[in-house]
């Protein structure tokens, strides 16, 4: 067993997974520092899932080398349990067990001692505003307050590195920015934690990213960094026309895509341009009293160039 | 880390979601009771009041006073008279009677040289003399018809003729042990607790692993420390106590409603019984191991069921099957039970004397205990 460098929790080589004819995660590269949030972005069935998987020692990899903590897997998966907590995408504790016993079960299968377990549930129950639903039956709670049990069992037993699967997917915006808040509690506390989304101002928290697309990373790094090296610059244009001059502009080869909102259209032009605004004014479409600027990246523009999902948007 | 902490998570776990399934909990008690109920009073080999016809081609006193006679065994009821025999056979065809009895225009000349009746003692050679008194036409797709019908081939006529019975010394005696009234409930009722518990306690664990899966449980459960023989404990425990309910029922109700006679030693019995429970659970759990769904599941447990009931000497005698059934019948826990449990209740036989049996079922627990385990992944692919 080799140990990792201090300081990473996680650390893949061109890992891959293939399922019959589907590469589910090609060649993929990943490290993760420890005591940070580091995140997953991408469309529905681009491999987070896939990738967390094999990364938790559920799934063996077709190819490739991973180290989770000091273990290498998949052979140290059943070593490295302990040590890890796993939300999965679906809720997957009792329905027809109330939170309290869904708690004990987990707290026993962990091999908590009796006193230490009502202690940590009881403090978990608090934290996570379950005291009231202790007695509710887990099937019959509501979105939210499931992932908020998810979370508590998955954080029953102090994991140093935490994987969460979409946890937010069932979750009003409101109860998102307090499940977030509870996130950076944990790593405070000094978890690390790796989280798939596919909500961008989920991603936009994180420490650090990775954007997946059809199994391949596309590109990782802090937000802050990815914005300003995402290798194409943000116009907006406010114009009378914006449908008819958004087909048009999304014609040109150095247009990565063209987006509508509200009463500006929202251009991204490729870094190859060195004057986007001039650039866009010399376009015929482009009307001489429209008003274009050039404005800070979002995520979603990152998002956008690089998958080259929305070029052909409508 | 203490793996009887995690077996006892498990156990508890498994016994909450079986008390809040109260379909399935109802199912623990009405499923001895109702079958109980059923083979004890309608399954009877004992054919009484089989419905047959007649055809009277003598149309005397006598052979009326023969059709009384008959009647007075209780094994069939007369209920039609044809005149003609295509009629008969038709009635026959159609199951509205079982048999029809042919009673010829010459039977008070046949009875008088009939040697049931003892009036002299012909010789068997002479064809005039071993003619019969009437014929039977039965049904015969039916064994235990037939045999009911074959067994009044000799009965005596004595009475028809008003003298004094004729008494005859039979080749062999036959002294009946354990059941000497016959009765076909005696061998049901243990018989019935082993097919009871290898139908419920196969299916109780057949689904076991499958529901974690199908419910979206498993992809928690491989993630936690659980190691997989613990898991197979931990889900087998509860049903044993299940399994106990069940025989307690069975050979409790069994003894107060047909009284049949509980001779052996209880502690015993216990010994068995459990280890008969923990073979069944088992195999459920291998069942468990190789389904996909829990269709499958229920699919693969009636695939065993159906040998249990058929083969394991329940319904018909072991040693009356072929050497092949004999060795798949040899294979299942319910065979072996089903000696040890009609051993001990039946006949109070010690249970060492059976130990074979015993243990047959012990090494039967163990390796599939390991064999469900081995099989167990803590993966999803
Ligand atoms: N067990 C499996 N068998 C076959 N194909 C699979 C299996 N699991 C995943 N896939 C395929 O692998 C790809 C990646 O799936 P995955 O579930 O990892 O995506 P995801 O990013 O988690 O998507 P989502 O956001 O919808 O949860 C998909 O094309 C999916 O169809
Ligand atoms: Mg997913």
């Amino acid at each position: 067993m080799t140990r990792a460098p201090a300081g990473y929790v996680i650390q893949a080589e061109q890992l891959s997974r293939r399922f019959g004819d589907t590469l589910a995660v090609q060649e993929l590269d990943l490290e993760v520092e420890k005591g940070r949030i580091y995140g997953f972005l991408g469309p529905n069935g681009c491999g987070k899932t896939t990738t967390i998987r094999m990364l938790t020692g559920l799934l063996k990899p077709s190819a490739g080398r991973v180290q989770v903590l000091e273990f290498n897997l998949p052979d140290d998966a059943e070593k490295l349990r302990l040590h890890i907590g796993y939300m999965t995408q679906k809720f997957s504790l009792y329905d027809d067990l109330t939170v309290l016993e869904n708690l004990r079960f987990i707290a026993r299968i962990y091999g908590l001692t009796a006193k230490t377990q009502k202690q940590r549930i009881d403090e978990l129950l608090s934290i996570y505003g379950l005291q009231p639903k202790a007695k509710q039956l887990a099937g019959s709670m509501s979105g939210g307050q499931r992932q908020r049990l998810s979370l508590a069992a998955a954080t029953l037993h102090k994991p140093e590195l935490l994987f969460l699967d979409e946890p937010t997917s069932a979750v009003d915006p409101e109860n998102r920015r307090e499940f977030w808040e509870q996130l950076f509690d944990l790593s405070d506390q000094g978890t690390s934690i790796l989280v798939s989304t596919h909500y961008m101002d989920e991603a936009e928290r994180c420490h650090k990213l990775a954007i997946l697309e059809n199994g391949i990373k596309r590109a990782d790094g802090s937000p802050d960094q990815l914005m300003l090296e995402m290798g194409s610059k943000v116009v907006e244009i406010s114009s009378a026309d914006l449908r008819q001059l958004k087909q048009t502009l999304i014609r040109l080869p150095e247009v990565i895509s063209a987006a509508q909102l509200g009463a500006r259209l929202r251009v991204l032009v490729k870094d190859s341009v060195a004057d986007p605004i001039a650039f866009l004014t010399r376009q015929p479409s482009v009307k001489p009293d429209d008003q274009l600027s050039l404005v800070r990246p979002s995520l979603e523009d990152v998002f956008v160039t690089c998958t080259g999902s929305g070029r052909d948007a409508p | 880390m203490n793996p009887l902490i995690r077996v006892r998570a498990i156990a508890g776990k498994e016994f909450l979601q079986l008390k809040r399934d109260r379909m399935t909990f109802g199912m623990i008690v009405m499923i001895p009771l109702i079958q109980l109920l059923l083979f004890g009073f309608a399954i009877n080999t004992n054919v009484r009041h089989l419905p047959v016809g007649v055809v009277d081609y003598s149309n005397s006193g006598l052979s009326r006073v023969l059709i009384q006679t008959i009647s007075a065994t209780q094994v069939v009821t007369f209920t039609r008279h044809f005149t003609s025999m295509p009629e008969a056979e038709e009635a026959i065809a159609s199951a509205q009677v079982r048999a029809v009895l042919i009673i010829p225009a010459d039977v008070s000349q046949r009875l008088v040289r009939s040697p049931s009746v003892g009036l002299g003692s012909p010789s068997a050679t002479d064809a005039e003399t071993s003619r019969p008194v009437a014929q039977w036409l039965v049904d015969g797709s039916d064994t235990i018809v037939a045999g009911a019908i074959k067994g009044l081939r000799s009965m005596p006529l004595v009475e028809l003729l008003d003298r004094p019975s004729n008494r005859t010394t039979p080749t062999f005696e036959v002294t009946m042990l354990y059941n000497p009234e016959q009765r076909t409930v005696v061998n049901i009722v243990p018989g019935l607790a082993a097919i009871i518990l290898t139908m419920t306690m196969i299916m109780f664990t057949s689904a076991a692993i499958v529901r974690e899966r199908e419910r979206g449980n498993m992809e928690m459960l491989i993630t936690t420390p659980v190691r997989p023989i613990e898991l197979m404990i931990g889900k087998i425990v509860p049903y044993i106590f299940i399994g106990a309910i069940q025989v307690v029922i069975i050979l409790g109700l069994g003894h107060q409603l047909f009284n049949v006679p509980i001779n052996g030693n209880l502690l015993q019995l216990a010994g068995a019984t459990l280890l008969f429970i923990t073979a069944s659970l088992t195999l459920g759990l291998i069942i468990s191991t190789i389904a996909k769904s829990q269709l499958q599941s229920m699919q693969m447990t009636i695939f065993v069921l159906l040998p249990s009931i058929l083969l394991s000497g329940f319904m018909f005698p072991y040693e009356g099957m072929p050497l092949a059934a004999q060795y798949i019948a040899e294979a299942l826990p319910a065979t072996h039970f089903m000696r040890l449990i009609r051993g001990v209740v039946l006949k109070d036989v010690d249970v060492l004397n059976l130990a074979a049996d015993m243990y047959w079922l012990a090494l039967f627990t163990l390796g599939g205990l390991a064999v469900a385990s081995i099989r167990f992944k803590k993966r999803l692919d």
